[in-house]
């Protein structure tokens, strides 16, 4: 494993949003997540890159509470929550937008962002939906839409505007840039900046490295569900090992 | 004349079967499971509001609320004592499970009120009839089919407008993104469960108004035709079940009427037989859609 030193963000400058520590998954025998240990500051968009059934979505969907961790902890803002029912995470400040976007097809653009904002008083919806909508006019367009009709990308957004409509604290994004065209791709990376920009702290997985590291502060590279490398990201960027294995070069 | 009074029943019959169906639907859509003890559970709100009515001197009314509120209490206790150990278990299990509560709710009744028919008691609900011209219709036929619209109202306000109906088609689209909005699922499908039981004492309340006769078994029949009403509608859709129970209320009594009257329930399943061939989704399911 090789460390890739930032002294700019050391991880004892402040109490992380997330840490995660010595994570175990298994579905049945399959040792998916194999002792995972990584944190995210306030602030920072992380970013969880790797191939294709490195355990990356494993990871995130234990954190948001979806899958039970063997062995390992989980601890937000401070607070333990491994073993905490998926359904209580979003009360804690954490949103998940999944792997494969799963809107609700048969609700309309407009009640798929309601339902994400489930977890919070009816008063403040109206607020929320107002600041989503000026983030993603095209779905103020189609806010009468049923989910089911819309384009990918367009399904793509409404899946980030959900995840964000319950003002999380820490917005962990599955693979947002999934089979879209690469001018889409651009356009969802986009939104993600500017979600940062506006103070959302992001722990982002893909598998689109490039756009992936270019975009986040910090980053681990995941292999056969253990961390290889992990570092600033406009290193891992730069690092021989990571051209050749995850951009093509 | 004759047509109209057969057609009467038939809305009357299938407004029945409707309301059951809603309840077999519902938990379908919401548990993904066919819980084959509901035709039970209408039984069992039927002895109940016997009892309301002939043992312990309620009115009416009264006598159909507390049938109702022990249903949905009925529901939850099964629901969470036999269904939700086996929410991971493979969908034989939960089958075999629901195929023994339904044996077990019938010899409890058995236990308690013994084999002989019981005859259900006149209430306001089948007291009379109404002529209109040469026509007579009882009033029970007419309650049975505002009470099959109302309800078919409410369900469609409740699972549209208010938060947790919507939080219900969350569940029942998917369970994994509803937990993620925080709904849940557990407390869900008990709703469900409630809200299905409880329309099961109403049936059972309306089955035995039309037809008074009430024995351990007498949800079976019903129940089976009402589970066929919800597969011939669409299973997991709400107006499915409604219009299925309707058509399978009609076709039943026109087939008896001009066809032959013991075989009415063959034809019955025959439609079912011929529609599942043709849309094997049911009238207004949707196919299983791909997971992307
Ligand atoms: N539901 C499941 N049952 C069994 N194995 C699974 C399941 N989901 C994922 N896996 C396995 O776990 C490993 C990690 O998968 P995943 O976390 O989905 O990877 P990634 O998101 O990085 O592509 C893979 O080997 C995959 O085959
Ligand atoms: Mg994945």
């Amino acid at each position: 494993m090789s460390e890739i030193k930032n002294p700019a963000v050391t991880s004892d400058q402040s109490l992380p949003l997330l840490k995660v520590k010595d994570l175990h998954v298994y579905y049945g025998a399959i040792h998916a997540v194999k002792g995972i240990s990584l944190e995210v500051h306030e602030g920072e968009i992380v970013t969880l890159i790797g191939a294709n059934g490195a355990g990356k979505s494993t990871t995130l969907n234990t954190v948001a509470g979806l899958l039970k961790p063997r062995q390992g902890s989980i601890v937000l803002g401070g607070v333990p929550v491994d073993g905490t029912a998926a359904s209580k995470m979003v009360f804690k400040g954490l949103s998940l937008c999944p792997e494969g976007r799963r809107i609700f097809q048969q609700m309309t653009v407009r009640e798929n962002l309601e339902m994400g904002a489930y977890s919070r008083p009816r008063e403040e919806i109206e607020a929320s939906l107002e600041d989503v909508f000026g983030r993603f006019p095209r779905l103020k367009e189609r806010e009468k839409q049923i989910g089911g009709t819309l384009s990918g990308g367009e399904q793509q957004m409404l899946a980030m505007a959900r995840a964000l409509m319950s003002r999380p604290k820490l917005l962990m994004l599955d693979e947002p840039s999934m089979g879209l065209a690469p001018i889409l791709v651009d356009q969802i990376f986009g939104i993600i900046e500017e979600m940062h920009a506006s103070g959302v702290t992001i722990l982002l997985v893909e598998q689109n490295a490039q756009m992936a590291l270019s975009v986040a502060n910090r980053a681990y590279v995941l292999e056969t569900g253990a961390i290889s490398m992990s570092g600033d990201a406009s290193d891992l960027l730069q690092n021989d090992d990571v051209r050749k294995a995850y951009l093509g070069s | 004349m004759i047509f109209l009074d057969n057609l009467i029943n038939g809305l009357s019959l299938g407004s029945i079967y409707a309301i059951i169906a809603l309840g077999y639907t519902m938990v379908y859509g919401i548990a993904r499971m066919l819980n084959f003890a509901h035709g039970d559970v209408i039984m069992v709100g039927a002895y109940i509001a016997f009892c309301g009515l002939q043992y312990w001197g309620l009115p009416p009314v009264l006598a159909f609320v507390v049938a109702m509120l022990f249903c949905t209490c009925l529901g939850i206790t099964i629901e969470g004592l036999a269904y939700r150990p086996l929410r991971q278990a493979t969908s034989l299990a939960v089958l075999i499970t629901a195929i023994g509560m339904s044996y077990l709710l019938q010899n409890i009744a058995l236990m308690i009120w013994g084999a002989n028919p019981k005859s259900f008691p006149t209430t306001f609900i089948n007291g009379s009839s109404i002529r209109l011209g040469q026509l007579n219709i009882s009033t029970a036929a007419i309650i049975t089919i505002l009470a099959n619209v109302v309800i078919m109202v409410g369900l469609t306000l409740f699972t549209s407008r208010t938060k947790l109906g919507k939080a219900m088609r969350c569940v029942s689209e998917d369970r994994g993104a509803a937990e993620l909005m925080g709904i849940n699922v557990n407390r869900t499908i008990s709703l469900t469960f409630a809200i299905g039981s409880a329309l099961a004492a109403i049936a059972g309340i309306l089955l035995c108004s039309s037809y008074p006769i009430l024995q351990p078994t007498t949800g079976s029949m019903p129940g089976i035709k009402a589970f066929t009403a919800a597969v011939f509608g669409g299973i997991g859709s709400i107006p499915g079940a409604m219009l299925g129970g309707i058509l399978l209320g009609v076709i039943e009594i026109f087939g008896k009427a001009y066809i032959s009257t013991e075989l009415g329930d063959a034809i019955v399943f025959a439609v079912l037989i011929i529609v599942l061939l043709v849309k094997p989704a049911g009238l207004l399911g949707k196919p299983m859609r791909e997971k992307v």
